[in-house]
């Protein structure tokens, strides 16, 4: 009561000035948005009106030649095996770093993010030299029939480097934040380490098995500087669709590059509107969670 | 059973001795999986390309790097992503603390708009540079009458070089400046201090580390890119060609010995970044 009567008598706290003058305000807001409308939504608003400019019937046509569907074909078939195996990859290795503790643990998880410093370009000569038929393994395994530079394989080996530390960096901090009280519980109550994975601890890191994978394949179907050097870009058969649009650009054909530039647009802009929602899905779940 | 369970004072302890053998055998057996993957995925082409750039002799290596075609593509490497380094630090601050701190109808779509570079396929990104400045292009008569050539030339680069690696400033420090206490800026300007001072002697030191690895970020991929720049460069030897643009005219040429030095040098510079991205990431987990 004295308490309320004294908060009375006394003269309002005095109004803290706003964080930034409102001139100031509007100044970052304009160059945020000029910069970022200029940079970003201009160039998207150029291939749009060039890829669409002689209508709908045109725009279909170019994607419907064979080299373009091929393209389009290989490019998403490629994504969808690597991002199958990096899911699987990445989230054991994930674990592994989270969980166990071993000599090198350090250096694996430094060398995780290689992919992201290292230009990609350098990343498809490496996997020639490495691979390429003049060198040791290369030529032992095309004498064993196998061919990996110059054919698919070699793509799926380009986009398993670049793509791998994905599903890494979005499980590992997840799981280095869930409950080990929830294993434990699981495991005195007797069960195997197999039904704590599947049971305990995959259903608390499977949206962030989601979201990486989902990055991960956006990275794929993009991948330029790799995939150029090993794939050999024998359309039909070994050219993915940025290649493609690269070729398409060198011949001068404008309205086929933009045709097929906006589709791989449509399909990145898809993932990442769906990775924005889970995130802000996963965000909300948090918030329930912590005020329960 | 249990009964026995709860009679017993530590039954994970129990538990774990006897199958202790197996769940150790399991651990080796992931650990190994891991290690193997990872080695073949990312140690084993490094060890290739060091192996490939000195198969005619160290002497064939050096005679590549020190050529006048390679020096003048690194030292176009270093300017363009010094430069698109800059820029992108300086308005990615600014975009940041719009994102952070701001509210205004449209925020969510320019939240949207920065993550697009990620999303476009570089190759893409030079096409829409082409698309907007070159023959026919929507700015083309605007840098025409400022005389400045930007495809196939200098600024070309720049501005792809700019584009693809936009997001990264932004996406570090828009985290790190929501967590920076917003009583010690209110508490700055409460005692006078302009919004200037506020910044730079409460707000920056707060989110410097995040800052610094988003900047570091930026500079790799800057270093790196080949597609943007294919497009846009036009690829002229000693003018217009990148670090990047060397391995791939070297490729082209058959010129493998070339291709493996200068693809070791930026292996080799890739991994000084990356310890310098490393070093800042640790000190902003830290904070």
């Amino acid at each position: 009561m004295s308490l309320a009567s004294t908060r009375l008598d006394t003269p309002p706290p005095p109004a803290i000035a706003p964080a930034v003058l409102p001139w100031g305000r509007w100044g970052l807001r304009v160059t945020a948005v000029l910069y970022l409308g200029v940079m970003i939504a201009l160039p998207l608003a150029a291939i749009l009106a060039n890829g669409l400019r002689d209508g709908l019937r045109a725009f279909w046509s170019d994607l419907a030649s064979p080299a373009a569907f091929a393209a389009l074909k290989l490019t998403i078939v490629m994504a969808v095996i690597v991002t199958v195996i990096n899911a699987v990859m990445g989230t054991l290795t994930a674990y592994v770093i989270v969980r166990y503790r071993f000599i090198g643990r350090g250096l694996l998880n430094g060398l995780i993010d290689m992919p992201f410093a290292i230009p990609t370009l350098v990343t498809g000569v490496m996997l020639v030299a490495l691979y390429g038929p003049q060198r040791t393994l290369g030529a032992w395994l095309n004498s064993h029939g196998i061919e990996v530079i110059f054919a698919t394989p070699g793509i799926v080996l380009a986009l398993l480097v670049i793509t791998y530390p994905f599903v890494i960096r979005t499980v590992q901090p997840v799981l280095m934040e869930a409950e080990r009280s929830e294993e434990e519980a699981a495991y005195t109550i007797g069960a195997s380490k197999w039904t704590t994975f599947v049971r305990v601890i995959f259903p608390t890191i499977a949206p962030a098995v989601i979201t990486g994978s989902l990055l991960c394949f956006a990275r794929a179907l993009g991948e330029f500087g790799s995939v150029v050097v090993v794939a050999g870009n024998i359309p039909g058969r070994t050219l993915t669709a940025p290649v493609y649009v690269f070729g398409q650009i060198e011949s001068h054909n404008e309205r086929a590059a933009s045709a097929m530039s906006i589709v791989l647009l449509a399909l990145s802009f898809a993932l990442i509107v769906t990775v924005e929602w889970l995130q802000s899905r996963n965000r909300r779940d948090h918030v329930a969670s912590d005020n329960q | 059973m249990s009964q026995a369970i709860i009679n017993e004072p530590l039954p994970a302890a129990a538990r774990a001795r006897k199958p202790a053998a197996r769940a150790r055998l399991v651990e080796w057996a992931l650990i190994a999986v891991v290690l193997l993957y990872a080695a073949g995925l990312l140690v084993a082409p490094l060890v290739a390309i060091v192996w490939g750039s000195v198969a005619e002799g160290v002497g064939a290596f050096v005679r590549q790097i020190i050529s006048v075609d390679a020096l003048s593509a690194l030292k176009l490497t270093l300017l363009m992503a010094v430069g698109a380094t800059v820029i992108n630090t300086l308005f990615g601050l600014c975009i940041a603390w719009v994102l952070a701190r701001d509210n205004f109808w449209g925020k969510r779509i320019l939240n949207g708009l920065v993550d697009m570079p990620f999303a476009v396929s570089p190759v893409i990104a030079g096409f829409m540079i082409i698309l907007l400045f070159g023959r026919n292009g929507w700015l083309t008569s605007i840098t025409d009458a400022l005389g400045i050539k930007v495809v196939f030339a200098m600024p070309g680069i720049l501005i792809a070089t700019i584009f693809i690696s936009i997001p990264f400033v932004i996406r570090e420090v828009v985290p790190v400046l929501n967590q920076v206490s917003r009583d010690q800026e209110n508490a700055a300007r409460t005692m006078g201090a302009s919004s200037w001072q506020t910044f730079r002697h409460v707000t920056l030191p707060a989110i410097r580390w995040g800052l610094l690895y988003g900047v570091s970020l930026t500079f790799a991929r800057a270093v790196g890119e080949i597609g943007a720049v294919l497009v846009v460069s036009g690829g002229v030897s000693r003018l217009t060609e990148t670090a990047t643009l060397f391995i791939f005219r070297s490729l082209d040429d058959r010129n493998a010995v070339g291709a493996n030095a200068m693809a070791v040098v930026l292996a080799v510079v890739s991994f000084v970044i990356l310890m310098v991205i490393e070093f800042f990431k640790r000190r902003a987990e830290k904070n």
